[in-house]
């Protein structure tokens, strides 16, 4: 009957959330948003900045990461990032900041394809919070 | 023997060294749970690292094309030493151990007619580095001004490793830092963190089919930068414990020497005392006999 995974949010710093009763998670990855659920197959991936979605029981959840590494195996899904803030609660200065920071490593004229992707999308992702 | 006057004086030098130290052990012992805390909760992180890193690495087919970060340069001429102190001294032996253990390493290098670099973090390494080993000090790193230990310094002792990596400036990288244990032991440990050793290659048991998105190496290239800055910053959260936890032993002795030494000075102190006011006497008995 369970649909149910277990979901760990690590940081360099401390264990971010620990969840039991997870039914879907909905992630940022790489190559484009994916949802996970029970019973995956085992994967890795990363994540791009982006808004991570948490379903279960008790509701949904959102957050915003900025990067990070998945791992999904026996029905666990782990996240480890150094970044990631819950949408509830992240910090309006904070947002505006990083953003205007994005923004100027945007105009480096020195940017190869791939960092200038990551970018343009966390500075999309950044303003859609703003703009809530 | 020394007057009255200066055994006293002596005697309250030592009490306020006594409070001093007292206050530093406290002051320790407060750090020190935060600090074992902080290790605690930094662990689960660098263990999944390591798990994903080694879950990729068996994964990879062909080892010749790996990245040379796990892989190496296939040389073995340049070795490279981080070697992680502390800012403060007063710790007992927290940094001369560590200093100890990097300088059977340095001289086993040399001996072996390989060249040596070394980087210092935490100013207390280079002071006591910089007399030997001073031409083959290539960076210094200092985080004073940082009250606590975050994830960006590490970061930034990273980032110079892996560009001077891909420089070419050197084949092995070595960091050197204390292992927490408990509150009175820890270890000095040296840990070799490029080329990766993959220490528990043996548990190949359950091979497990990831799917990978995107490719291997990609992932592996972006996740092993990534890993050495955990491992750093795992090696600099030890570190920071072992700090406390040996300054507060090396304090709590401290004070404990101090009380003896109030002790043995206050009995020195009494017995003088007692020796002059004897002498006072038989001066004036005798001075009333002669009468």
């Amino acid at each position: 009957m369970s649909e149910e995974f277990k979901l760990e949010i690590v940081n360099p710093e401390k264990s971010f959330l620990s969840k039991e009763d997870v039914t879907e998670v909905l992630v940022p990855a790489y190559e484009g948003d994916m949802g996970i659920l029970k019973d995956h197959i085992s994967i890795i991936s990363f994540l791009k900045p982006g808004i991570l979605k948490v379903f279960s029981k008790s509701g949904e959840d959102k957050y915003y990461v900025e990067d990070g590494i998945i791992e999904f195996k026996d029905n666990t899904l782990s996240i480890l990032t150094s970044s990631i803030f819950s949408l509830d609660k992240i910090d309006r200065s904070y947002v505006s900041q990083s953003l205007s920071d994005t923004e100027k490593l945007l105009s480096k004229e020195d940017l190869d394809d791939q960092s200038r992707f990551l970018i343009s999308q966390k500075i999309d992702v950044l303003k859609s919070i703003n703009s809530n | 023997m020394a007057s009255l006057d200066d055994l006293k004086k002596r005697i309250l030098s030592v009490k306020s060294t006594q409070k001093i130290t007292k206050a530093m052990k406290m002051v320790a012992a407060a750090k020190l749970k935060r600090a074992q805390e902080n290790a605690e909760k930094g662990r689960p992180y660098s263990e999944k690292m390591n798990n994903i890193i080694l879950n990729l690495s068996n994964g990879i087919s062909d080892k010749e094309n790996a990245p040379k970060l796990l892989a190496g340069t296939g040389n073995d001429k340049v070795h490279l030493c981080v070697v992680l102190t502390s800012d403060r001294g007063l710790c007992g032996g927290f940094n001369s151990n560590i200093i100890k253990k990097a300088k059977a390493y340095f001289s086993k290098i040399t001996s072996e007619g390989k060249n040596l670099k070394i980087i210092t973090v935490g100013s207390k390494g280079y002071d006591q580095l910089k007399r030997q080993y001073n031409d083959k000090i290539v960076n210094k790193i200092s985080f004073k001004e940082s009250k606590n230990i975050n994830f960006f310094d590490a970061e930034k002792v990273s980032k110079i490793i892996i560009e001077s990596f891909q420089k070419n400036e050197f084949d092995v990288c070595t960091i050197f830092y204390n292992k927490f244990k408990n509150v009175i032991t820890q270890i000095p440990q040296a840990q070799q963190i490029i080329p990766l050793k993959s220490s528990e290659t043996g548990n190949d048991n359950e091979k497990d089919n990831y799917e990978f998105e995107p490719e291997e190496d990609e992932i592996l290239g972006n996740l092993l930068p990534k890993n050495i800055s955990t491992q750093i910053f795992k090696a600099m959260l030890e570190n920071s414990a072992s700090e406390q936890g040996s300054r507060m032993s090396a304090m709590d002795n401290a004070t404990r020497n101090a009380g003896e030494m109030v002790d043995k000075l206050t009995i020195q102190y009494n017995r003088s005392r007692q020796a002059a006011i004897t002498k006072e006497l038989i001066e004036i008995i005798s001075g009333a006999e002669s009468l």
